[in-house]
């Protein structure tokens, strides 16, 4: 037994890595659909989930019940395989992308072996095209689902999917170009060390500043490729019911929509890696005081749950809201009394943050602004989108080629 | 078997099998998804002989765009079950005939190899993006603009056309 687990150590770790990947990202997308309900209902003057639980924390856990118990009812007439290929191939792609990500720098080392945050190794040598790679399968699920079903709503809402991704695909690959020229890398990990040649710049060594047109184009086309508002036409509701995914019900529905949120997920990891240095903190790395910055938060965060718990109307509330409170707070204090834990998790907390951020912007853009008409949506991603990119490669290349002719030798 | 060889095998028998249902499925969505199978297969053997930014590309264009447009053009159709229609004469000893000297000619091509499939060296430094950027644009540089020279035209050319059948 000793020397199987010893044998293979990696492909264990690797196992459990997954598993613990798996938990970790199906939790974040049901308190995402709970964040964004909250978010978009505060942004209307409404309440959002209230009554399950306090503060309605356990809305995503009654919504993945009434998934799991729905009756499943297949349509007449539709292809079968197809049909039911369709979500599992949109929520293995999606999973599968959230694979490549790198969450932090540094290994942690137990029982004698490396174990780094991420699934796969570091020094893959073409992290952002496979991201890319799985991206461009993505589509299949939307469009294949639309088509399966049989019916004419979900078919205009896969054909409308399979347009918007190829328009959007060429402007989501040429902006990174920029980004890939400044780092001359693929590898995830190389293109956040690149943004951090200069510890002391801080913030400004990003690639947000000299890539902002980059990074306008990436985020926009990256909103159309998650099929997520404005861009949502593949299931605008106003016009074609639910779209492609009208004839799902009970969990084949729950997995396009785990699989659009974990996209989600994917694309704030991507946005934050390649343009706001990933786990790199906004500080000059000599200022070592902002290693408490993540208790700063933590603490007053958990006090202040603590105070609104103690206030809550049901006693469900006042038990559960200040116990998460002091454990919130308690994270805070124990990272301040342990320096090397506190240390090594900055690189993940950075990236976390960033990360849920973007996740915010995500939904507040949807809470925001209208849905696009058709061909806007086409002439925007030919037209300004595409253009835009190539100029801001042609660009960068220039600025690269002029650095290396005349710049510091 | 190593673990390399393994992984060859399910990839070239996916690769085989996804060609084969390509031609039976009766159904053109099924036979392009059948394309996709292959597609994803030959990229996985790319990767396996150490090309990774050409399997990437593999799925990412061939995988990806190009198939997605077959599948949007099928779907747009509304293409239903194929009729099925008798066998063409050509299909029949000719294509049969031309079949065998097809296989024996990648037979023989594999056979006359000194590499056996076991020891297929991995591509090497020659599958980087750097190598291959630097064969396309210096060793290359003339025929690789052409061929961009050619598809441009091919692109106006469809332009031009779809102009033309609006007005």
């Amino acid at each position: 037994m000793n020397s199987f687990l010893t044998t293979n150590a990696e492909l264990l770790i690797t196992l459990v890595k997954i598993a613990l990947l798996l938990f970790i990202v199906l939790t974040v997308n049901a308190y995402l659909t709970w964040f964004e309900r909250k978010v978009v209902a505060h942004m209307q003057s409404r309440w959002g989930p209230h009554r399950v639980g306090p503060h309605g924390l356990l809305q995503p856990l009654a919504d993945g019940v009434k998934f799991l118990f729905k009756e499943d009812p297949t349509p007449a007439g539709v292809d079968k395989f197809v049909y039911y290929l369709a979500p599992l191939l949109a929520l293995a792609l999606a999973l599968t992308g959230i694979a490549l990500i790198p969450f932090g720098p540094d290994p942690i080392r137990l029982f004698g072996h490396d174990i780094y945050l991420g699934i796969a190794p570091p020094d893959v040598n073409i992290g952002i095209l496979a991201l890319f790679a799985i991206t461009a399968m993505g589509v299949y699920g939307v469009a294949l689902a639309g088509w399966s079903s049989n019916s004419k709503y979900p078919l205009m809402g896969g054909l409308r999917s399979s347009a918007q991704m190829i328009s959007y695909e060429l402007a989501l690959t040429m902006s990174v170009v920029g980004v890939l020229l400044m780092a001359g890398s693929f590898n995830l990990k190389k293109i956040i060390e690149a943004q951090g040649h200069h510890p002391e710049w801080g913030i400004l060594g990003w690639n947000i500043w000299p890539q902002i047109l980059g990074f306008f184009c990436f985020f926009v086309a990256a909103i159309a490729e998650t099929n997520r508002a404005p861009f949502d036409l593949p299931e605008a509701e106003s016009e074609l019911v639910a779209g492609f995914h009208t004839e799902y019900a009970s969990f084949k529905f729950a997995m396009f929509f785990i699989a659009e949120y974990t996209s989600m997920i994917t694309v704030s990891c991507l946005c934050s890696i390649m343009f706001f240095g990933g786990w790199l903190s906004p500080f000059p790395a000599s200022w070592t005081f902002t290693h408490y910055f993540p208790s700063a938060i933590l603490i007053p965060f958990g006090v202040w749950v603590i105070w609104d718990g103690l206030r809550y109307e049901t006693i469900f509330g006042r038990i559960i809201l200040p116990g998460m409170g002091t454990a919130i707070a308690g994270l805070g204090a124990v990272l301040v009394l342990l320096p090397g834990v506190n240390l090594f998790i900055q690189g993940p907390f950075w990236l976390l943050l960033k990360i849920l951020i973007f996740l915010f912007v995500y939904v507040w853009m949807r809470g925001t602004l209208p849905r696009f008409r058709y061909d806007q949506l086409m002439s925007f991603g030919w037209k300004l989108l595409l253009p835009l990119s190539i100029v801001n490669v042609i660009v960068t290349s220039f600025v690269i080629l002029a650095k290396m002719t005349w710049g510091a030798k | 078997m190593t673990a390399p060889l393994v992984v060859f095998f399910v990839l070239a028998g996916l690769a085989v099998i996804g060609a084969v249902s390509l031609i039976l499925q009766k159904h053109p969505i099924h036979s392009a998804l059948s394309l996709i199978v292959v597609m994803i297969a030959l990229a996985g053997l790319y990767l396996l002989l150490g090309a990774e930014f050409v399997a990437a590309v593999q799925i990412i264009i061939y995988g990806g765009a190009i198939m997605v447009l077959f599948v949007l053009v099928i779907m747009l159709l509304n293409a239903g079950v194929e009729e099925h229609t008798s066998i063409s004469k050509m299909a029949g000893a000719p294509g049969l005939l031309l079949v065998v000297a097809l296989a024996g000619l990648v037979a023989a091509t594999i056979v006359r190899s000194t590499d056996s499939v076991l020891s297929t060296s991995q591509a090497g430094d020659m599958s980087s993006t750097l190598e291959i950027s630097n064969m396309l644009f210096k060793d290359f540089v003339y025929p690789f603009e052409l061929t961009s020279f050619l598809i441009l035209v091919a692109v106006l050319g469809a332009m031009v056309l779809a102009q033309r059948e609006k007005s």
